[in-house]
């Protein structure tokens, strides 16, 4: 928690955006982790890339679990709603949020240890149900709030601070993701902002489940040379497969879209991405090749980033379920009691 | 005292004088698969649709094919419909039990077996009811399939000569089951008349326990409880169910999504007011309820122990959040895995105390299928008011055996009660918000809806730790003071639970029970009132407990709690709850998984009244 209140002042020069809001409205309380964690950047990340889509914070959704990562939701988007809830479980929270209010943007936050590991069952099963939300693993490698044990995406061979290293394969969850079905994975590091702003505004913005997995290094217990999750690995095993821009919907190509676009993709609101060539030879709509590429560079030690694979023929649990448009939060009585006639002939058929 | 009371009852049997008109027990002794249940249904039924009070209740297999499964049907035109002890009729058609099935007929009873195979006589003191089932099917019919179902379709005929079930009644059920698929009603019409007509010829028709049309039953439904449940839901605005197949609660789901598909489809776009997930675990099951709780929507989820224990660690969420989520808890033996197909009421205090630390949960107990209807419809004002789980506890034998109620009823007029929810435009007008501020002084604070305000209202939900504005605290100061606004608001949700049902007439004894206890309860008064013996009766129907079960102790010199379990879980929740006095309360206990009979609970109590001197048992 903070002790400290977060001051309220506000650059008269701060930049509005279509809604007139500027960034610090979408901010949160004062972060609590440590000073350099990879989680205050995700956190940035966000609060920059709402901002600039102009969503109202109103009409976002925060689900976490339980780990530093699950904090972080206080921390930005203090005008949304938020539900930290219990270890592992966000995805069914995420899942029930989900569908009693379609119409709301869905943003979960996770760790490695909350999704990989207590809550790898639910993290699969809310990929297969295909809830239409962006869920952001903040992924270090290790449990930082009882002190940096090591979690099941560690690499083989992996040390942490106090030496521990891992002796098992770690899960990764890109590739589960991509496998289970979901329709939009990406991979990306919690030091590139460049990479990160723009994946989240697409990942928000695309109709089905969306996955982030970003590296986040925990610079207290696993940050050595030694850890493939610390920043030393990441910056110098980074390989990028491809590069995206976002363009929200209804709006003209400004931001940091540069010359070499090699593919638009428009998404189901209006917003297109526009895909970078790499030189990898990625092609983010093909499920195979994306998952071949991902293993690739794993075995050479390298981390693949980027927007890793997309698919937007997809349909989402509500198409799935084929429910009603209109919120079930907003149904009442009127829509849903069939009333003292009807019960009476149900009646009829158990005399 | 404890559950003893099983030896006490064997002994009954052989001095009843029960049997007779309108007044019998009919077991059937059947294998599991074989097709056994529709027909059982049938015979029940029909009795039912002659007006005779009846009530089935299935004794069946953890399997799905092979083994011994049991149908035992009570008719008693008093309307005493708890479980009798003692068989006067068998229908023993299951040779891997036929030996013990055949014990459990009391003297001068009836036993009805297949005859194709040679019985060995175990017995002289009962009447045998042979029929070559087997052969006559053999006979009669040519596809292999029909050579084994219509055996029991024709045991059912030789049971409508014997007992004198309106034919009529039997032929239009055929006819009403198998409409649109006309080319099976002749065979089963066949089946029934060939059993008519061979015990007809055979055997003296009727036999001295029998049927005679009766208004007794006239008006009210047969139906199983699960299936109230399911209603209930889809009557008390219910949107979303999530949940993990686990018997006996599986029903309860599945007839929620039976009505749904009926009555819960928007006519002008054909799409779906209801959305069922069946999750991954009972985790994730209650986890998704909560989820669509928190976020305005009505949400249940249904299990039993197994999956109840799983749901634990998030119904202590929803406690100390205060998120508003409902869970149907079909009772069934524990602990562990237990006896997954017989009845219990062993989840009370598990249930009462879900979850670590200082939790309270708010239960129901319905105790008829009527009951399982309003109290899944109430369940959700009761959540959305308390802002709190509620769990409802029915059990196996409320949940997936059928019992003769009044039919269900719904007050058109009726507004769902969504409790203490701020909208927008109330938001607009507050100068100050905090999610947990008891600004009414009932404990109940007001919540929002996500997407509610664009600038107001917003809050964080969190397990952990919060002061009044939903803030993060370490203060224990601060923490106790939200645990003192919890059992304040528990202590005041009495107001809103379905009150006791009381029968007093200032008797110094009194029992108190609960669930489906109830259904022998009527006639356990009944045999004491013959006796001169007078009891004064208490149902409690919700947790927290209402003053009156305080006030109906101390009122009384002895009290007897009668419940399903080992552990006399009731009377400790009421020793914690009401600080009753242990020496005056004596438990009446039953736990091998059947429902308590009134027989067991006369017995346990006759035995705790020495100055009554023993007489023979007069019959109900």
């Amino acid at each position: 928690m903070s002790y400290i209140v977060k001051p309220k002042f506000h650059h008269p020069q701060l930049q509005k955006n279509d809604l007139g809001y500027t960034r610090r409205d979408y901010e949160g309380t004062l972060t609590t982790l440590c000073g350099g964690c990879g989680h205050d950047s995700i956190s940035a990340a966000i609060i920059h890339a709402v901002h600039e889509m102009s969503l109202a914070p109103h009409q976002i959704a925060k689900v976490s679990g339980i780990g530093c990562s699950s904090k972080i939701p206080s921390y930005f988007l203090e005008r949304s709603h938020g539900f930290n809830s219990v270890h592992g479980r966000m995805p069914s929270i995420a899942t029930g949020a989900n569908l009693a209010n379609r119409e709301l943007y869905y943003l979960g936050i996770s760790g490695d240890g909350d999704t990989a590991s207590i809550g790898l069952g639910q993290f699969c099963h809310i990929v297969r149900r295909r809830i239409n939300m962006l869920y952001i693993v903040a992924n270090n490698g290790t449990y930082g709030l009882t002190k940096g044990q090591l979690s099941a995406t560690a690499d083989l061979g992996s040390k942490t601070k106090s030496g521990e290293e891992s002796r098992y394969d770690n899960i990764d969850l890109v590739s589960l993701a991509i496998d289970l079905g979901a329709s939009f994975v990406a991979r990306s590091f919690s030091g590139d902002k460049e990479q990160l702003v723009p994946l989240i505004q697409a990942g928000l913005s695309h109709r089905g489940f969306a996955l982030i997995d970003v590296i986040s290094p925990c610079v207290t217990f696993n940050n050595t040379p030694l850890s493939a999750h610390g920043y030393k690995n990441t910056w110098e095993n980074n390989v990028v497969l491809s590069e995206i821009d976002f363009v929200p919907m209804r709006k003209e190509i400004t931001a940091r879209y540069s010359a070499g676009k090699d593919k638009e993709i428009t998404l189901h609101d209006g917003s297109v991405i526009h895909l970078h060539k790499t030189g990898s030879g990625h092609d983010p709509g093909n499920r195979e090749n994306a998952l071949l590429h991902v293993n690739e560079y794993k075995k050479q030690g390298k981390i693949a980033t980027g927007l890793l694979y997309i698919n937007q023929d997809q349909s989402d649990f509500h198409e799935l379920a084929d429910t009603v448009n209109k919120p079930f939060n907003r149904l009442n009585e009127h829509d849903l009691c069939p009333g003292g006639e009807v019960l009476a002939d149900i009646n009829e058929t158990f005399m | 005292m404890s559950s003893r009371s099983q030896a006490a009852s064997r002994k009954t049997g052989k001095t009843r004088k029960t049997a007779g008109v309108n007044n019998f027990v009919v077991k059937f002794a059947n294998v599991n698969g074989s097709g056994s249940a529709s027909a059982n249904n049938l015979f029940a039924k029909a009795i039912f649709r002659m007006g005779i009070p009846v009530s089935p209740h299935n004794i069946f297999p953890s399997n799905i094919q092979g083994l011994p499964t049991w149908y035992e049907v009570r008719v008693n035109d008093k309307g005493f419909l708890g479980r009798r002890e003692g068989v006067d009729l068998m229908v023993a058609v299951n040779e891997q039990t036929i030996v013990r099935d055949i014990e459990s007929v009391i003297p001068d009873g009836f036993v009805l077996y297949d005859s194709s195979k040679a019985l060995r006589p175990i017995r002289k003191d009962v009447n045998f009811l042979p029929i070559p089932l087997k052969d006559i099917c053999l006979r009669e019919f040519q596809h292999p399939g029909q050579r084994q179902l219509f055996q029991n379709i024709v045991y059912v005929g030789a049971l409508a000569a014997l007992l004198d079930i309106d034919f009529e009644i039997l032929t239009g059920m055929i006819s009403e089951q198998f409409r649109g698929k006309e080319k099976l009603i002749l065979p089963n019409v066949h089946a029934l008349e060939l059993g008519y007509h061979y015990a007809r010829d055979y055997f003296d028709c009727p036999l001295p326990i029998r049927l005679r049309p009766s208004r007794k039953a006239r008006g009210k439904i047969l139906m199983d409880g699960n299936t109230a449940i399911g209603l209930g839901c889809v009557y008390g605005g219910a949107t979303v169910a999530s949940w993990y197949p686990l018997t006996p609660s599986t029903s309860v789901v599945e007839a929620y999504g039976k009505y749904c598909k009926r009555l819960r489809i928007d006519p002008g776009t054909g799409k779906r007011k209801f959305a069922i997930v069946q999750a991954e675990d009972e985790l994730a099951a209650i986890g998704i309820a909560i989820g669509a709780g928190w976020n305005g929507a009505r949400a249940f989820t249904a299990s039993s122990g197994p999956g109840v224990s799983l749901m634990q660690e998030f119904l202590g969420l929803a406690y100390f959040a205060e998120v508003p989520v409902v869970l149907f808890n079909i009772q069934r033996v524990g602990p562990s895995t237990g006896m997954p197909t017989r009845t219990q009421q062993g989840d009370l205090l598990s249930c009462a105390f879900a979850s670590h630390g200082d939790t309270r949960q708010v239960l129901l107990f319905p105790s008829t299928p009527k009951e399982c209807f309003e109290f899944a419809a109430d369940s959700f004002d009761i959540a959305d008011r308390l802002q709190t789980p509620v769990i409802v506890m029915s059990d196996l034998e409320l949940g997936m055996n059928e019992h003769v109620c009044e039919p269900l009823e719904w007050e058109d007029a009726r507004k769902y009660d969504r409790g203490k929810v701020l909208s927008g435009e109330q938001l607009e007008q507050l100068e100050e918000y905090g999610r947990y501020l008891d600004v009414d002084g009932d404990g109940v604070p007001w919540r929002t809806l996500p997407g509610a305000h664009p600038e107001r209202g917003s809050y964080f939900t969190r397990g952990s730790s919060h002061d009044a504005m939903a803030a993060y605290t370490e203060d224990g100061n601060v923490y106790a003071e939200v645990m003192d606004r919890l059992a304040r608001k528990f202590a005041g949700a009495g107001k809103v639970l379905p009150e006791p049902e009381v029968h007093a007439g200032g008797a110094s004894r009194g029992m108190v029970y609960f669930g489906t206890t109830a259904g022998a309860i009527p006639e356990v008064r009944h045999k004491f009132d013959k006796r001169g013996v007078r009891l004064d009766t208490l149902r409690i129907r919700s947790y927290p407990f209402h003053d009156t079960v305080s006030r109906f102790i101390e009122e009384h010199e002895v009290v007897y709690v009668i419940e399903q379990n080992r552990d006399a879980q009731l009377k400790s929740l009421l020793k914690i709850d009401c600080g009753a006095n242990d020496e005056k309360m004596r438990s009446v206990l039953s736990y091998n998984g059947v429902v308590i009979s009134a027989d067991q609970i006369q017995a346990a109590i006759l035995a705790d009244l020495p100055e009554i001197p023993e007489q023979e048992q007069v019959s109900a």
